[in-house]
């Protein structure tokens, strides 16, 4: 890396639409190593297109984008990603292990063959995520939450810079939340890795949370947590009265959707499902599945 | 006559190398249609390989290179066409309906040996000449040089395709690189089983194989290995039977491998079941 201490992740005045519809405008955002970013916002706000931008998989449509000082690439060995939980078939012919390897070369052409150092490798990814006790056991007889640690291990093979986590905790309970966030957070601190994490639910990752970046119809607010979840600041970003409670160490953000997106000269645009719209009325809700699962 | 007679002859040692050959490409892509559930791919392009083998037949009578033009272009079609597995499905249905009639329809226009046409459903493994045992020699090796170089691709995208896009695999080109090699086995495997009982080679195998392990090259290993044996050995039955149908016996003993391994299981859950619970607790 031509500079380990600059910022991972660069975003400067960046634009992304999709053909008339602005999914965010003039994003700017520095993020340093080791930082530990969430990524908040209602359904269909471009959380999960920005991890797609950094994977090099959506281009901007204005400004500048560099993940470890170079733009986004295809199949970037510095950018690690660990997506939602989703079953696997239960006769899916894979062990934990072959899973874990796909992190490293699963990538490229060709076959792959018996290797020590990819093994042995391997063998440490899943050591460092607890999961030696079944990562021979076939994939789709684990639990959500052992498939998840996989997952972890998995998007540390290729030794990320750059760690995208798009709603890992989804579908996990307590103790599987806690386990894998606890995993990434081992993980920065020992490797500088920076973290971007988009979730619904702020408040499993809120101890280790650096900044927030929380997007709403296409603008955005960036900030410590204390900065960004305050009545003022989301009132004025979702156009509409928000207030942010603080009950018991968590955080509640609670608005009236009907009145989300009436508000004139706001640059809001139509989608087609209304519902998109609402805000997250209740981001520190548990176990709450998203209907709209596809974020674009 | 007996067995050893005819695996004196050269029209039988033709026959078992090519039903060997069929097995083996046959056995290598079974586990990735069923990772992939494109069982009815392979039963979509089987089926309008027969038409394809109509038109070669009726055209230049030469049925084989028919099939394989006529599956190729159907897996163009699939793979164009059918982005999702669910749209997917629906156009193979689509397109083999109409695919089928059209074979019948070619088919009314032969005025050939109706056999050919019989052959081509139900297969005919004796009768390979020494010169399309050297057509199935080279489409095998392209089968198995494809198959090499997408192994690892193929199998991200199968297991995953969503982190697989996110690490760069393109999930939707190697998709459409493997159903052209799917096609091409599957006018293979064709040559011996006939169009309506390829899943038997290129399907059973594979759900077997994967009944008894989860490691990948044990299942590709297994799955080549119960092919081999329901292709030669339906073979071998067939000649020493002399009047049934050597396709008939290779769906047999492949089914029998299924039924086998299946009886295996449940004899090994009701034992185990307290001792494989406990590591995935």
């Amino acid at each position: 890396m031509a500079d380990d201490n600059g910022p991972r992740i660069h975003l400067d005045s960046a634009t992304l639409r999709f053909g008339a519809r602005t999914i965010w405008a003039d994003l700017t955002l520095d993020v340093a190593p080791g930082e530990f970013v969430a990524v908040l916002g209602p359904n269909g706000s471009g959380k999960t297109s920005l991890l797609k931008t950094l994977l090099g998989l959506a281009p901007l449509t204005s400004g500048t984008v560099e993940v470890c000082g170079r733009p986004p690439h295809k199949g970037s060995s510095v950018v690690g990603y660990i997506p939602q939980q989703k079953g696997f078939d239960r006769d899916i012919p894979l062990r934990g292990r072959d899973f874990v390897r796909l992190g490293l070369d699963g990538h490229r052409w060709g076959t792959p063959l018996p290797n020590k150092k990819v093994a042995a490798a391997v063998q440490h990814a899943i050591e460092s995520v607890g999961a030696a006790d079944y990562a021979d056991a076939p994939l789709g007889l684990l639990s959500g939450g052992e498939q998840q640690r996989l997952r972890v291990a998995q998007s540390l093979m290729g030794d990320p810079k750059v760690l995208l986590c798009d709603e890992p905790l989804l579908s996990l309970d307590l103790n599987h939340q806690q386990a894998v966030t606890a995993l990434i957070d081992a993980r920065r601190k020992q490797s500088q890795t920076s973290v971007l994490f988009v979730t619904h639910e702020v408040n499993p990752v809120l101890p280790l949370v650096d900044r927030i970046l929380y997007l709403v119809d296409g603008r955005w607010a960036i900030g410590t947590p204390d900065e960004v979840l305050t009545s003022e600041r989301l009132s004025d970003l979702y156009g509409t009265e928000i207030d942010v409670l603080h009950v018991r160490g968590r955080i509640i953000v609670v608005g009236g959707p009907e009145s989300a997106h009436a508000e004139p000269g706001a640059s809001h645009h139509h989608h087609p499902h209304d519902d998109d719209h609402e805000p997250d009325l209740v981001i520190g809700r548990r176990g709450r599945r998203s209907p709209h699962s596809s974020d674009h | 006559m007996s067995l050893s007679y005819y695996l004196g002859q050269s029209f039988a040692q033709h026959a078992l190398i090519a039903a060997g050959l069929v097995a083996i490409t046959s056995g290598l892509i079974g586990p990735f249609v069923v990772t992939r559930g494109a069982a009815f791919a392979v039963h979509g392009t089987a089926e309008l390989a027969f038409t394809g083998a109509a038109a070669g037949l009726l055209v230049a009578n030469n049925p084989i290179a028919g099939a394989l033009i006529g599956s190729l272009v159907v897996a163009a079609a699939i793979g164009t066409l059918g982005g999702r597995a669910r749209e997917r499905d629906s156009v193979i249905g689509v397109v083999l309906a109409f695919g089928l009639g059209l074979g019948v329809l070619l088919l009314s226009y032969y005025h050939g040996f109706a056999t050919e046409a019989t052959n081509i459903l139900f297969g005919q493994i004796f009768g390979v000449s020494s010169g399309q045992v050297v057509l199935l020699v080279g489409i095998a090796l392209v089968v198995l040089a494809a198959m090499a170089v997408l192994y690892r691709p193929l199998l991200f995208a199968s297991v995953d395709s969503e982190v697989a896009d996110a690490r760069g695999v393109p999930t939707r080109l190697v998709g459409v690189l493997f159903l052209f090699v799917l096609a091409i086995t599957v006018t293979e495997a064709a040559q011996i089983v006939g169009t309506l009982l390829v899943l038997s080679l290129a399907i059973t195998p594979a759900a077997a194989a994967q009944r008894l392990s989860s490691r990948p090259a044990v299942v590709t290993a297994l799955s080549i290995t119960f092919a081999v044996i329901a292709a030669d050995g339906g073979l071998l039955a067939s000649l020493e039977s002399n009047t049934v149908k050597a396709s008939v016996f290779v769906t047999f003993i492949s089914f029998g491998i299924y039924v086998l391994v299946r009886l295996i299981n449940l004899g090994v859950r009701s034992r185990g079941t307290r001792r494989q619970s406990r590591p995935y607790a």
